[in-house]
C-alpha cells in the first residue's frame, strides 16, 4: 500500500475523458489543490464534470488570495475547454461586468450547469460518502431550484429531496498527511475538501508536508486514512 | 431633500438587534459592517460559511493567511477560541437551526417577507452560494439594504419579481430611511430616519405600510 506519489503528473495520470471530478476549495487559494489542477490541465483529459463550490474566484478576482500572489483554480480547466459540465453554488463573477470563462462558455452553450445551494452541495457530497442516496432539505423550497424535485412534509414543514453526489476522483488540498493517509488541515481550508475525500472513487491530496505515522497527533487528525488514496507533497 | 442614512448607520441600527450570546452570520455588503457597532457588553459569536465560528477582526496588512478567510474572501485575524469545520458542518449549523440571526442584503423583499437576493433576471445566471440555506435555516433573518434600487425602483415590493431565495423568511427590514417589521397583518413601519414622515417612506415602498402605534425616529 503506497499512497505517496512523487509527482503531481503521476498522481493524475489515469484521469480519463468524461470523468467526474470534485475540486476542493471555498473560492480562495487556501484549500485549493493548485498543483494537481495544473497537472490535470497539462494531462488534458476532456469532457470532465467538475464539482466545485465556485468556477474559480481566486483566478478571476483574487478572492481569498494573498496580496501579490497569483492564483490557480479550476477556472484554468474551463479556460482550457476541458469541462463539459459544472456542479457549483457560485459559478459566475459577483459583478455582471466582469465575466469569467465559465459564463462565456455557458452563454455559448459549450458547458452545462447544475446550480446547487452551497449547503445542499456540501450535504450531497457528504451523503455520497456516507451511504445515503438521498435526503430531504428545507433549502430551496418554493424557489426555482426546487423545480422537478420531490416535495414532502415533515411536522408541517415542506422539504425537497436532493440526491447524493459521488465522483471518480477528488483533487483536494490539506496541510499535512502521514504516509498512511491521515490528514490535518489549517484554519478555514477544510471546507469542501474534507467532505470530498469521502465520496470520490480515488481521492488525490496535495499537502504542504508528509510525515511519519504518529507525527500528526491522533486527536488532531481531521480525515482518517481510509478516505485517502494518493498523497503528493508540494 | 431629506437625508438618507449612510451604510454605517444602517449597520449600527441592525447591530442593536444582536443580543448577548447570539450566534450570528453576516452577509456581504452592509451586513458585514454590523460587527463593528455591537453595543458594549454583548458577546456575539460570528459564524462564516467558510468554516469558522467566533472570528474577530480582519487581519492587519502583512499578516494575511489564505488558510483563514471569511465567506467574502477577507483575511481574518487569529482569535482565541475560534474553531474550524468543514462545509457540511458549516451548513449543518445553518440548516440545523443553530444560527440565531443572519443579516443579509436583498434585491427585493415582499410584503410577506419573501426574499430575492441571488439573481438579477437581466443577467440570466447567478450565484446562489449560501443564501438559500441561511434564509431557511437561521432563526431570525434581518435584511439590511438601501430602500430603493439604483434606478429608483422600490425594493420593498408587493410580490418579488426576481427569483426567490426563500418565501416568507424575513422578519425585519432595516434601510436607509426606515425600520419595518414583517407581521401577519402586513408591514409595520416601526422607525423612520430623522425628518421622514410615513408618506415620504410610503412613496418609496410598493405595499402599504402600517404605522406602529409607537412609530418613532431611529435611535442609534
Amino acid at each position: 500500500m503506497e499512497k505517496v506519489f512523487s509527482s503531481f503528473d503521476e498522481a493524475v495520470s489515469d484521469i480519463f475523458d468524461g470523468a467526474v471530478i470534485m475540486v476542493s476549495g471555498f473560492g480562495g487559494t487556501g484549500g485549493t489543490a493548485q498543483n494537481l489542477i495544473v497537472a490535470l490541465r497539462d494531462h488534458g483529459a476532456s469532457n470532465l464534470t467538475i464539482i466545485s463550490n465556485t468556477a474559480g474566484l481566486a483566478s478571476l478576482m483574487g478572492f481569498g488570495t494573498l496580496p501579490g500572489h497569483s492564483a490557480i483554480d479550476c477556472g484554468i480547466l474551463i479556460d482550457n475547454d476541458q469541462v463539459g459540465k459544472l456542479i457549483a453554488s457560485y459559478p459566475v463573477s459577483p459583478s455582471p461586468s466582469k465575466i469569467n470563462s465559465f459564463e462565456s462558455h455557458f452563454r455559448e452553450g459549450k458547458i452545462g450547469l447544475e446550480l446547487v445551494p452551497q449547503g445542499t452541495l456540501a450535504e450531497r457530497i457528504r451523503a455520497g460518502g456516507a451511504g445515503i442516496p438521498a435526503f430531504f432539505t428545507p433549502t430551496g423550497v418554493g424557489t426555482e431550484l426546487s423545480e422537478g424535485k420531490e416535495v414532502r412534509e415533515f411536522d408541517g414543514r415542506s422539504y425537497i429531496m436532493e440526491t447524493a453526489l459521488k465522483s471518480d476522483f477528488a483533487l483536494v488540498k490539506a496541510h499535512k498527511a502521514d504516509t498512511l493517509g491521515n490528514l490535518s488541515y489549517k484554519g478555514t481550508s477544510q471546507n469542501f475538501g474534507a467532505v470530498m475525500v469521502r465520496s470520490s472513487g480515488i481521492s488525490i491530496v496535495e499537502v504542504d508536508e508528509i510525515v511519519s505515522p504518529g507525527q500528526i497527533e491522533s486527536h488532531l487528525i481531521n480525515t482518517p486514512a481510509l478516505f485517502v488514496d494518493r498523497i503528493v507533497k508540494r | 431633500m431629506l437625508d438618507r442614512l449612510p451604510r454605517e448607520v444602517i449597520a449600527m441600527r441592525v447591530a442593536r438587534e444582536l443580543k448577548d450570546g447570539d450566534i450570528v452570520n453576516l452577509g456581504l455588503g452592509i451586513p458585514s459592517l454590523c460587527s463593528q457597532y455591537v453595543p458594549e457588553g454583548r458577546t456575539i459569536l460570528y459564524h462564516s460559511e467558510s468554516g469558522v465560528l467566533n472570528y474577530g477582526p480582519m487581519a492587519e496588512q502583512g499578516e494575511e493567511d489564505d488558510d483563514l478567510i471569511n465567506a467574502s474572501g477577507q483575511f481574518l485575524e487569529p482569535t482565541p477560541g475560534m474553531s474550524f469545520f468543514h462545509s457540511a458542518d458549516a451548513f449543518g449549523m445553518i440548516r440545523g437551526g443553530h444560527i440565531d440571526v443572519t443579516v443579509l442584503g436583498a434585491l427585493q423583499v415582499s410584503e410577506k417577507g419573501d426574499l430575492s437576493n441571488w439573481m438579477l433576471p437581466s443577467r440570466g445566471i447567478g450565484n446562489v452560494g449560501g443564501a438559500m440555506d441561511l434564509a431557511v435555516g437561521a432563526k431570525r433573518v434581518i435584511v439590511a439594504m438601501e430602500h430603493k434600487g439604483r434606478h429608483g425602483e422600490p425594493k420593498v415590493v408587493s410580490e418579488c419579481s426576481f427569483p426567490l431565495t426563500s418565501p416568507t423568511c424575513v422578519s425585519l427590514i432595516v434601510t436607509d430611511i426606515a425600520v419595518i417589521s414583517v407581521e401577519q397583518e402586513g408591514l409595520i413601519l416601526r422607525e423612520t430616519a430623522p425628518g421622514w414622515r410615513l408618506e415620504d417612506i410610503q412613496n418609496e415602498t410598493e405595499p402599504e405600510l402600517i404605522p406602529a402605534n409607537d412609530l418613532k425616529e431611529i435611535e442609534i
